[in-house]
């Protein structure tokens, strides 16, 4: 299985997520913004980071980029996209999924691990996953997801929203959510589900010796779906 | 010739930033403030003189790029 990991000016999770890919079978290619051409690719990955250091909205600058033309015509003919903190940022500012990523809303950027709730499971990301609710790490400063009314029952109609912020026991009270996301959305999917745009990263927790596994849980249920 | 436009958050959209600041104005003495919103201002140099055209290629960026009209209105407010 092939992965492509596009590289912006400023993405600083770009290695992390090759190491993982790597790890876990894929065959991952490192892909610098402003080239124009992806290489043949099984899934694309657009990694955390702080591309182009945030500047006017995260990710909308990096959304603009020559590459991120050839992103949105793979995304649009069925091709698995995803995007990871920053990546998820650029996704919304692409357009790929709804919706928009605000200041976290107590203003303090959040670094700590959190538990979230896999919600739907009818999709190559998540499909055949034994774990309803894993362990993964946060790391930002905007990703209270946010979406006008209309939008919000369009993504629940359409059971878009991927992941939800809970507590190990699944549960999904406003209290343990960090950063006043609406509906305490960490993760939201296009119509098609073929683009994932989440907030935790689950590069982060691939080996027992960092702060947790459930993220090779992930990856190795990723890449038996996409075989 | 050069076009502003103010970029501000539409009203339903939480500004913790403007609250903080509206707080801290409190605490400085200057009570008789409603509320505060923040937004952002450009000012844009335009390769163009007739203002009409130039207006509408500013309100095209701020379409584009410099608004994200999920959350954010736009208003051009000047040409010179």
């Amino acid at each position: 299985m092939k992965s492509s990991v596009i590289t912006f000016p400023g993405s600083n999770c770009d290695r992390d997520m090759d190491v993982a890919l790597t790890k876990f079978g894929f065959k991952n290619k490192m892909v610098w913004h402003n080239d124009q051409e992806l290489p043949k690719s099984d899934l694309i990955v657009l990694p955390g980071g702080f591309s182009y250091g945030d500047y006017l909205r995260c990710g909308s600058m990096a959304s603009k980029s020559k590459i991120m033309h050839s992103v949105i015509n793979f995304a649009k003919s069925g091709g698995l996209v995803m995007g990871i903190c920053n990546g998820f940022q650029i996704l919304v500012e692409s357009g790929l999924v709804p919706g928009v990523l605000l200041r976290n809303k107590y203003l303090q950027f959040i670094c700590k691990n959190v538990h979230v709730k896999v919600d739907n499971k009818e999709n190559t990301f998540f499909k055949n996953l034994d774990k309803k609710i894993l362990e993964f790490h946060i790391a930002h400063n905007e990703g209270n997801y946010f979406c006008t009314n209309d939008q919000l029952k369009e993504i629940e109609d359409n059971n878009q929203i991927a992941i939800y912020y809970c507590d190990q026991n699944g549960n999904t009270d406003d209290q343990i959510n960090p950063n006043g996301s609406i509906k305490n959305i960490a993760g939201i999917f296009n119509k098609e589900k073929n683009v994932l745009g989440m907030m935790p990263h689950p590069e982060r927790m691939i080996d027992e010796s960092l702060s947790g596994e459930d993220g090779s849980i992930f990856f190795k249920n990723l890449i038996n779906n996409i075989k | 010739m050069k076009v502003s436009a103010v970029i501000t958050l539409k009203k339903d959209v939480l500004d913790p930033q403007g609250k903080v600041i509206h707080e801290t104005l409190d605490g400085m003495g200057f009570n008789s403030v409603n509320e505060v919103r923040q937004g952002k201002y450009f000012e844009i140099d335009v390769k163009e003189n007739d203002p009409k055209k130039a207006k509408d290629l500013v309100e095209d960026m701020c379409k584009k790029l410099l608004a994200n009209l999920v959350i954010e209105n736009y208003k051009i407010i000047e040409t010179q």
